[in-house]
């Protein structure tokens, strides 16, 4: 039976890899994401470890414990003169102190723009490269020296490979200062890890790093090593003592853990995210695999009869249909898993062209990757070919001498409507629950969300076979009126087999489906993203950094400020901290000219109450003010990442738009903000004109910011409009990944084309010997396959777009407008016909072929 | 070999079957009883609709009667479920159909073994090449279906049929979809069969010539056998077969 099964898989191979094509990209997903996500993983881990290989036990400002949306800000430097302390300390070999600054950094290319304006790290900073200190230094010089001067610098070896420089080049470096120019006179990386992707670093003598990044007489760290006999956590015992109430002690072990820790959070996002795409694929997939099973078990109804008269029980044939799918399973998820490491490379190269480039050492391939690839794939085709086996078991052996036997239906059959209704009601219920049930939890949310729209996707996909004809009345009424003898032919094959037509379609339904979902979604956020901004800024120019969301330097602002072309400019500070005991952003305003560029919707106070602000005062959000149950007259106290505190009145609240408010829920006077923090940033500068926006005013407002290259200034249009950009980008994304999905419903479409005809070859043959041309008979294949791609889109993107409804309405405390984007719609139309015209190429031409003699003698 | 009845394999007892129901409901088999003796070959005859199908097709299990008792081997069959059938096809039943059924991916000798591969068998000792010789196959044992003519195929179904040595062979118009001199040849490997194994054959038929090489030939009409013929020549059944369908 075994030698049955496997000789008869052989004779089919073309179906076979046909079929196995529907798990193989999945699974090359699955195996990708794993290779990729390791590898980026591995080469941080690596990082960390060689980072912290000389250093036993690292000294650090103590930070408040602020987290916003998850992060923590970095911790703060602590004081140079703890140097000396720490070394004095009884255990203690070497200690030496150095500057780390994340992001003030930015290396200019020769046309004067950062490197790096995508919001990698650009980091900063000071060492002490005396030999004596080597053991501390996590990085390796690749070429030069290290800088000794104040105007000397090397650079990490993939920005300088990148950018072409030489050593001895002249390099411009903006920081917290203005930007400078430098000479490079060595190229570094970090250990063994080849590249960092996007993330710049640069070293400067630690003088120069303390004075460009604010950090005069501080040291962001203090690497400590121990001396012989003492233990990581003994060195720890011992210098916690001496250190004052803002510094702290940790191991290396401790402090590199951390760090993988947190890159482990954020590539098991990744992760993730990558899977669910992973995941979408192979629900397509299935059902694939399931048509196409369905449909061989059915043309090999007599082959099973035939069996079962020369004593094959029906276990022998549910064990020779499982055992072709086991096959088909091992080897589409063999194949996918080595593919997966093009796609890893797939993946990176796509992530790089949207500016995110990881950083990567050697690849890793991990047993887990090869073991979920390989059971998820040959898991979910096991699943998938499970229903069509039993179905072959029901057989009866009768049917072995009866001409033209077809596959019993299923016992279910009748209650399959039923189960349908109950799957879609549960899937909406499933939805329902994770949509407006306030107190789960994410995870629950998302598995709630996950499983209510597979169950709906389950539940369309069974109704459908009950919508295939009259949805093919009216998608293949084109074809049927205009497409001659060949478009009447394919209108009515198309639903001869409803059931199969159905789960031909249905597949191409859920990537139709989920593109419509985004594309109604975002069109929505993108409107509402415009409308908030329109609302708000009533200023003519508006200053932010390049990526457009990481605060920058205020001396961006201030230079603005000092140009004589605006009439009026007002920054906006902002930066994390303490309000009453809980995270929140802090924001400064300044009191006499934000009214002007900033529209306030008050609910209590008017623009007034701005002047008011002092150092005592603040105004908050309607929102925050709810949610902490305070109003005007409430105190509040400020505590900022410097561990400074003020204690401020409130005397004001006002209610920016829910989708995109630009200022900060507690916002206090600039002057008050800047006590507080040492290292103010602008979330934005908005500059207002006196006339009419000019080219010429504009050059002279951008040559008074030449300082700072990270800085972009634009016009509230073209603010709005690369906000989009950068939007639209991240749909696009999204859009390439689905793609993948889509691929697979269209390998289910070629299958079942390719299985219609062979079915079909008699009337084929005898449609041409009463005269149908070649050409007609590619048109009816081509036709009927149209009709099916458009009976999947006709399924999908009203599902996409009620999902999108849904989403929306359980994303109603953001206020996000619901707008149909009808164009998109059209042209995803657009594309399910091209599908359909693709898919149909090599089934078409397998038809036009047949020999018309042959084919009415095949048997 | 079991037998029962002075030599019955194969004994009906008032069978009938009624195929839908109510007013479309139609009688293929209206009270049949018959007994098929051990080591012979019977022909079932009879013009189109007259049951001759059915009546095989519950003989050997395949269909159920409507009322009435089959017994094959000794072993009431009617009531019996799908793994006791299974069991009773492997160990009693072969089949040659009248489009060969033979696996397209198999070649003639797997074809011919298939049976007891699937019964998780081997042939005895000897016995295989003995069949494929006196079918007439043992040069053409690699060649898959697809590259036999269609009376090499038959033959293959027939060797696949008798290479678990059944109680019972069934031949449902075995020669129904073969030129007359390739009929004959075929007719010929049955009828030794018969002679050489003693091997007990029943088998539907429209084909007189074929009828011929019956011990026994049964006429059916309307759902009864409403004559009956010892070995006769194919002229004899032909005009018989003229009456029964004239009546």
């Amino acid at each position: 039976m075994i030698k049955v099964a496997l000789r008869g898989l052989a004779g089919r191979k073309l179906r076979a890899a046909l079929t196995g094509i529907a798990i193989v990209l999945g699974v090359a997903m699955i195996s990708g994401t794993y290779i990729l996500t390791d590898t980026v993983e591995s080469a941080f881990t690596n990082l960390f470890t060689d980072s912290y290989a000389g250093t036993d036990a690292v000294v650090t400002g103590k930070g408040l414990d602020i987290s916003i949306d998850g992060e923590k800000p970095p911790d703060p430097p602590v004081d140079a003169s703890l140097l000396d302390v720490v070394r004095g300390v009884e255990g203690v070999a070497l200690a030496s102190g150095s500057v780390a600054d994340e992001d003030s950094t930015k290396l200019l290319t020769s046309d004067g723009e950062p490197v790096n304006s995508e919001g990698w790290p650009t980091l900063g900073f000071g060492i002490d490269t005396a030999p004596a200190f080597a053991q501390f230094n996590p990085l390796k010089l690749y070429e030069g020296r290290w800088p000794t001067a104040a105007d000397e610098v090397v650079i990490d070896a993939g920005s300088v490979d990148e950018q072409g420089w030489e050593i001895g080049d002249t390099v411009q470096i903006s920081t917290l200062q203005p930007k400078r120019a430098f000479t490079l006179v060595g190229v570094a990386q970090y250990g063994e890890v080849a590249s960092l992707g996007g993330i710049s670093f640069t070293v400067f003598t630690i003088p120069t790093a303390q004075e460009l990044l604010g950090r005069e007489g501080q040291y962001d760290a203090i690497s400590v090593a121990a001396r012989e006999g003492f233990t990581e956590d003994e060195l720890v015992a011992a210098i916690e003592p001496v250190l004052p109430k803002d510094a702290k002690a940790v191991s290396a072990t401790a402090e590199a853990q951390e760090q993988t820790d947190a890159v482990g959070e954020f590539t098991k996002f990744f992760r993730y995210f990558l899977l669910a795409f992973a995941g979408v694929a192979l629900f397509v997939g299935a059902f694939v695999i399931f048509n196409t099973f369905s449909i061989t078990v059915a043309q090999r109804t007599r082959e099973f009869a035939t069996l079962r008269t020369i004593g094959a029980s029906r276990r022998q044939v549910l064990g020779s249909v499982i055992l072709e799918s086991l096959v088909i399973g091992l080897a589409a998820a063999l194949v996918g898993l080595g593919l997966g490491v093009l796609l890893a490379e797939g993946i990176q190269a796509l992530f790089k062209s949207l500016g995110a480039d990881f950083p990567t050492g050697d690849r890793v391939f991990a047993t887990r990757t090869v073991v979920v690839s390989l059971a998820v794939g040959v898991g979910i085709t096991l699943v998938a070919g499970l229903f069509p086996a039993i179905r072959a078991t029901r057989v009866p052996p009768i049917a072995a001498v009866r001409e033209g036997a077809t596959l019993p239906q299923s016992r279910f059959h009748r209650f399959t409507p039923w189960i349908a209704g109950i799957v879609v009601v549960v899937a909406l219920l499933a939805l329902a629950r994770a949509m407006f049930t306030d107190e789960l939890g994410t995870g629950d949310r998302l598995l709630s969300i996950a499983g209510g729209v597979l169950l709906l996707f389950l539940g369309v996909a069974m109704l459908s076979s009950h919508l295939v004809k009259p949805i093919a009345r009216v998608v293949g009424l084109p074809a049927h009126t205009a497409g001659g003898v060949a478009g009447r032919l394919a209108s009515g094959n198309a639903v001869r087999n409803p059931g199969r037509t159905a789960a031909t379609a249905a597949a191409l339904m859920i990537g139709i489906a989920l593109v419509s979902f985004i594309a109604t979604l975002t069109n929505g956020m993108k409107a509402s993203n415009r409308e908030a901004i329109e609302e708000q800024v009533i200023a003519d120019y508006v200053l932010t950094s390049q990526d457009g969301y990481t605060p920058f330097v205020a001396a961006a602002g201030d230079a603005l400020a000092a140009s004589s072309v605006p009439d009026l400019v007002t920054s906006v500070r902002s930066d994390a901290g303490l309000v009453d005991g809980d995270s929140a952003e802090i924001g400064g305003i300044e009191p006499g000219t934000i009214a002007a560029a900033y529209d306030f919707d008050w609910r209590d106070g008017d623009n007034g109450v701005l002047a008011t602000l002092g150092t005592t005062n603040a105004v908050v959000s309607s929102n925050y003010a709810e949610d902490h149950d305070i109003g005007v007259g409430s105190v509040l106290t400020l505590r900022s990442t410097a561990d400074r505190t003020a204690t401020v009145t409130v005397v004001g609240t006002f209610e920016p738009p829910p989708f995109y408010p630009l200022l900060e829920s507690v916002n206090v006077s600039s002057e008050l903000f800047d006590s507080l923090y040492d290292r103010p940033r602008n979330r934005w500068t908005w500059a207002n004109l006196a006339g009419e926006p000019t080219d010429e005013s504009r050059a002279q407002m951008e040559t008074a910011i030449a300082g700072y290259p990270d800085t972009q200034l634009e016009t509230r249009e073209e603010w709005i409009d690369r906000e989009d950009a950068d939007f639209n980008e991240f749909i696009t994304f999204l859009y390439v990944m689905l793609t993948l999905a889509v691929f697979v419903s269209i390998f289910g479409m070629i299958n079942t084309l390719v299985l219609s005809v062979y079915e079909r070859t008699r009337e084929i043959g005898m449609l041409r010997t009463i005269g149908m041309t070649r050409r007609q008979v590619r048109r009816m294949i081509r036709q009927e396959s149209i009709i099916t791609a458009l009976i999947g889109a006709a399924l999908g993107l009203p599902l996409g777009i009620f999902l999108a409804a849904l989403v929306n309405r359980a994303l109603s405390e953001f206020d996000v407008r619901f707008s149909i984007p009808w164009a998109q719609l059209i042209v995803l139309t657009i594309v399910a016909i091209i599908i359909g015209i693709l898919a149909a190429i090599m089934p078409a031409r397998r038809a036009a072929k047949l020999n018309p003699l042959e084919a009415i003698a095949y048997e | 070999m079991s037998e029962s009845h002075n030599g019955a394999v194969v004994v009906a007892r008032d069978v009938t079957r009624r195929y839908g129901e109510g007013e479309t409901a139609v009688d293929a088999l209206r009270g049949v009883s018959v007994n098929i003796a051990a080591g012979e070959a019977t022909a079932v005859m009879g013009p189109s609709g007259s049951g001759k199908s059915t009546l095989m097709h519950i003989l050997a299990g395949l269909d159920k009667p409507t009322s009435g008792d089959v017994e094959l081997a000794g072993t009431a069959i009617t009531q019996l479920g799908d793994n006791a059938l299974t069991k009773l096809r492997r160990d009693h039943i072969g089949f040659v159909f009248q489009f060969f059924n033979l696996l397209p991916m198999l070649d003639a000798k797997e074809n011919i073994l298939l049976p007891l591969t699937i019964a998780g068998e081997k042939p005895a000792d000897g016995w295989f090449e003995q069949l494929v010789a006196d079918v007439g196959l043992t040069d053409r044992l690699s060649h898959r279906p697809a590259e036999l003519s269609g009376g090499q195929q038959q033959r293959v179904a027939i060797a696949r049929a008798l290479v678990s040595k059944p109680t019972v062979l069934f031949a449902d118009e075995p020669t129904g979809n073969l030129d007359s001199s390739t009929s004959h040849e075929i007719l010929e490997l049955l009828r030794r069969s018969v002679d050489e194994y003693r091997q007990t054959i029943v088998m539907v038929t429209h084909d007189a010539r074929a009828a011929a090489m019956a011990h026994r030939v049964l006429f059916l009409a309307d759902g009864e056998i409403v004559r009956e013929l010892g070995e006769s020549s194919a002229h004899d059944i032909l005009s018989v077969m003229e009456e029964v369908s004239a009546a």
